[in-house]
């Protein structure tokens, strides 16, 4: 049966007035849904009608249709277009070959060629990330799957949903070392949230639902889904909405009533509060509800790396990022608080630092929707499992009504922050050369760009820099690797953010290091008109490295030159302009503003800029790893929550700090 | 002798679900003590019992990590007092004629029984707790142990509640 004549679905009249999957032209369909990016809330209901058919399939949006004879592959791309997909980033090969054939016909699934998998899974990643949906990543058996390791990796740690499908070579030939056969289910069990293995034709739609259903609710995170070749290319039935079949799989959204009201009690009590704000907010789309209970209780603001913008810098309650290299006022707050309020964060020891020394005076109340999280690191005297979105609108009730009995006065704490706010600002030096300050270049892009603009980073020194200095506002701007801290991340990131916003202005600042590991995807970019910015924070080095190698091991700077200064290799103008970019260089401040404005007025290419700048800028503060966040070290000779009067401390004492975390058995 | 603990895991009986449970374990440091895996009388639904040791890692990250698997559907924890719990021991051990009755003896009074003879040697099966099989084995081992072989542990509550009554939806 050809793809281009359908049978709608004829089990009800309701599915009449339903389109085929794949809308035709001159028949606009109602474009399905998009898969909820928010934990917990099935979207797409308004697609079906939950109370005629079985529960489970309630939560699979699309609208119905089938049954319908078709291949494997046919009803893998239906599947797709019916749960809303509209893009895919992929490569082509043997085993999942049979899938873009009907791929080919498609008219409501984009696929982006990329030109390494890891692209298309950091694309994946930045789609999701930009747009709150399932980004979706394919790629065939062997290497093609094995390269998409890294990016689920990535993934999983930053809980970001994602959806791969892999091609696996026929199932007569699994586990015969057939070629390019590799065990992908078996080596991503530990980086993905769930995988399967496909080798059932029929099973392929249930498969593609519960994949995205796993990847969106709950704790989001990446679900892999692999097909033998065979089922791809047998005759099969496919039929719309499948049925979930996850008994296991039961995520709780709505918080524990008893511990809202715990935990409303010591919000209004405190007298040294701090809003932990992680990352869960931002995906469980819980700004407004943070914004309005942060207003209500006038309570500080800290963001985590991977929640810049989830509150917005501009809020004089917003106190800065935490963690190893976050601002003193930030740092300082959660270390002297008495009630740590972490909503959707979970105790990463780069932001705790050493553990035992961490916030010791603090009551933590621990929401997240992974009970796993809670008293994993320390522990929780208020425990909350459930979707930020809902716990803060219950919070914001049940402090409401505790705040017409009590109300702590916050004032001594507002000045004691106020003081670090004013006194240990996040700043920089000027590079003592002459050479052009990276920080100033980050700042200068955040500041045009604007707010608006969508911004992903590397990993590394211009990742902390762009976490520090540019301002961010709104939530879903800023993408990172947070937690795997993949460097290459920036540019098919930026990639697949811009794919699914595609009126957004998007920057990847990154650096040369990272610059070189994933930079082709730029020729992805020029051919699939994917017009994405890339600031090229050229140190000429591993910059982070090289900073390591000069406070603590005596400025011997082992293998972290890339010669990207001294021998201009590559030539990074050259190289953007041969993969059908325009390429611009910076080297001096007065260069700045006038390549950032050039670069966004171009909107009909990828851009890239070489911004030449010097090698021995640093990131401040810094707490050193293995210590306490008491050692913060607002710059390199300042060291602010030290009790005392030593307020000064040079790299020697960097250094002791550091030899006795390490004594004492401190990480790294 | 380290604290231990005893749960009951029921799994959906699925290819690789004892991979993403053992995996889990020694990625996350968990310490099992012993794992046996089996069918219950819910088709599609095995039930694993596991002994885990929780001197590094409190019990409750060991349930949560594992609760997070989307293939285990259910997770209780047997209290030894509370429980029935069992394993199986297949002993190879030296009993030539001089010293066969004094075997068979220490047999009965576990009540073991022999499960195969030849002129050297008898083999024994016994099912019991953990102590028990280890007291057996300590007093077999004068006579000499040639061969043995030992489950993992498989446990179930007293009383007549069923901890998968509940799940098989």
């Amino acid at each position: 049966m050809s793809r281009a004549d359908p049978i709608i679905g004829t089990d009800s009249s309701e599915a009449a007035q339903m389109t085929t999957a794949t809308p035709r032209p001159g028949t606009p369909g109602p474009k399905p849904a998009p898969p909820p990016g928010r934990a917990g809330v099935p979207g797409g209901r308004q697609n079906g009608a939950p109370g005629q058919r079985p529960e489970n399939r309630a939560d699979v949006p699309g609208p119905r249709s089938g049954p319908e004879q078709v291949t494997g592959a046919q009803s893998l791309v239906r599947s797709l277009e019916s749960i809303g997909c509209d893009t895919v980033f992929g490569i082509p090969g043997g085993a999942i070959l049979p899938a873009y054939d009907p791929l080919l016909d498609s008219t409501s699934v984009r696929h982006v060629l990329v030109r390494h998998e890891q692209g298309a899974g950091h694309a994946a990643t930045g789609y999701a990330q930009a747009t709150g949906r399932v980004g979706v990543c394919m790629a065939t058996s062997g290497p093609g799957a094995t390269n998409l390791i890294t990016p689920l990796a990535d993934a999983h740690m930053d809980s970001v949903p994602v959806v791969a499908i892999t091609g696996q070579v026929a199932r007569p030939l699994i586990g015969t070392d057939a070629f390019q056969e590799a065990d992908i289910t078996g080596i991503t069990m530990p980086v993905t949230k769930h995988n399967m293995l496909v080798t059932d034709a029929a099973e392929i739609p249930r498969a593609i639902a519960e994949a995205f259903h796993l990847a969106a609710t709950g704790r989001p995170g990446p679900v892999l889904v692999d097909i033998s070749k065979d089922a791809l290319q047998a005759r099969t039935t496919f039929s719309w909405p499948p049925e979930l079949k996850l008994p296991g799989y039961r995520p709780t959204t709505r918080p524990h009533g008893k511990q809202i009201r715990e935990a409303a009690r010591l919000i209004a009590a405190a007298r040294k509060p701090v809003l932990y704000v992680g990352g869960g907010v931002l995906k469980a789309e819980a700004s407004a509800e943070l914004r309005e209970l942060a207003e209500l209780t006038n309570i500080p603001v800290v963001t985590t790396l991977m929640a810049r913008g989830a509150f917005p810098d501009s809020h004089p309650q917003h106190v800065g990022m935490p963690g190893m290299h976050g601002s003193v006022s930030a740092v300082g707050a959660m270390q002297k608080s008495d009630l740590l309020i972490a909503l959707g964060a979970r105790f990463d020891d780069r932001v705790t630092g050493q553990l035992s020394s961490f916030a010791p005076g603090a009551k933590i109340v621990h929401a997240d929707i992974d009970p796993a999280e809670i008293s994993k690191n320390r522990r929780a005297d208020v425990p909350i499992v459930g979707d930020c979105k809902e716990i803060l609108a219950e919070l914001i009730e049940a402090v409401r009504a505790e705040r017409e009995t009590t109300v702590a006065d916050l004032t001594a704490w507002w000045a004691q922050l106020d003081h670090w706010r004013t006194t240990f600002p996040l700043g920089y030096d000027w590079p003592d050369d002459g050479s052009l300050s990276p920080q100033y270049v980050i700042e200068r892009i955040g500041a045009i760009a604007g707010p608006e603009a969508l911004y992903a980073a590397g990993v590394g020194q211009h990742q902390m820099w762009a976490a520090q200095f540019v301002k961010y506002e709104n939530p879903r701007t800023w993408f990172n690797s947070g937690g795997l801290g993949t460097m290459g991340y920036a540019v098919p990131a930026a990639m697949g953010a811009k794919t699914g916003a595609p009126d957004r202005v998007v920057w990847a600042i990154d650096g040369d290091g990272c610059f070189q590991m994933t930079n082709q995807e730029l020729a992805t970019c020029a051919i699939e008109g994917i017009p994405i910015k890339v600031a090229v924070i050229n140190n000429g080095n591993l910059g982070m490295v090289r900073q390591w190698q000069t406070l603590f091991y005596e400025q011997r700077y082992s293998n972290t030159d890339l010669g990207t200064h001294k021998h201009r290799i590559p030539d990074f103008t050259l190289l953007a302009e041969a993969m059908g970019c325009v390429g611009l260089r910076a080297e001096s401040k007065d260069d700045v503003d006038r390549v950032i404005r050039q670069a966004m007025e171009i909107n009909d290419q990828p851009v890239v800029i070489d911004f030449t700048v010097g090698a021995d800028a640093q990131v401040w503060p810094m707490v050193a790893a293995g210590t306490g966040n008491d050692e913060v070290m607002a710059a390199r000779h300042i060291r602010p929550l030290f009790e005392g009067d030593e307020l000064s401390a040079g790299v020697d004492e960097v250094n002791e700090v550091t030899e006795r975390a390490l004594e004492d058995g401190g990480s790294e | 002798m380290t604290e231990t603990h005893t749960l009951s895991v029921l799994v959906e009986d699925k290819p690789g679900v004892l991979a993403r449970v053992s995996g889990l374990f020694s990625r996350r440091g968990f310490n099992i003590i012993s794992l046996a895996v089996g069918q219950t009388e819910t088709p599609g639904i095995s039930r694993m019992t596991i002994v885990v040791s929780v001197e590094d890692f409190p019990l409750e990250q060991v349930t949560k990590q594992l609760n997070k698997l989307i293939n285990v559907i259910k997770i209780v924890e047997l209290e030894p007092a509370a429980s029935v719990q069992r394993e199986l021991l297949l002993v190879k051990v030296r009993a030539d004629a001089g010293v066969r009755s004094q075997v068979l003896e220490t047999v009965q009074l576990f009540r073991a029984k022999v499960v195969d003879v030849a002129p050297e040697a008898l083999t024994v099966e016994a099912t019991g707790t953990m102590d028990k099989l280890n007291a057996l084995l300590r007093m077999l081992e004068p006579y000499g142990i040639r061969e043995m072989v030992q489950s993992g542990m498989v446990a179930v509550g007293r009383g007549p509640r069923s901890i998968t009554a509940t799940s098989a939806r």
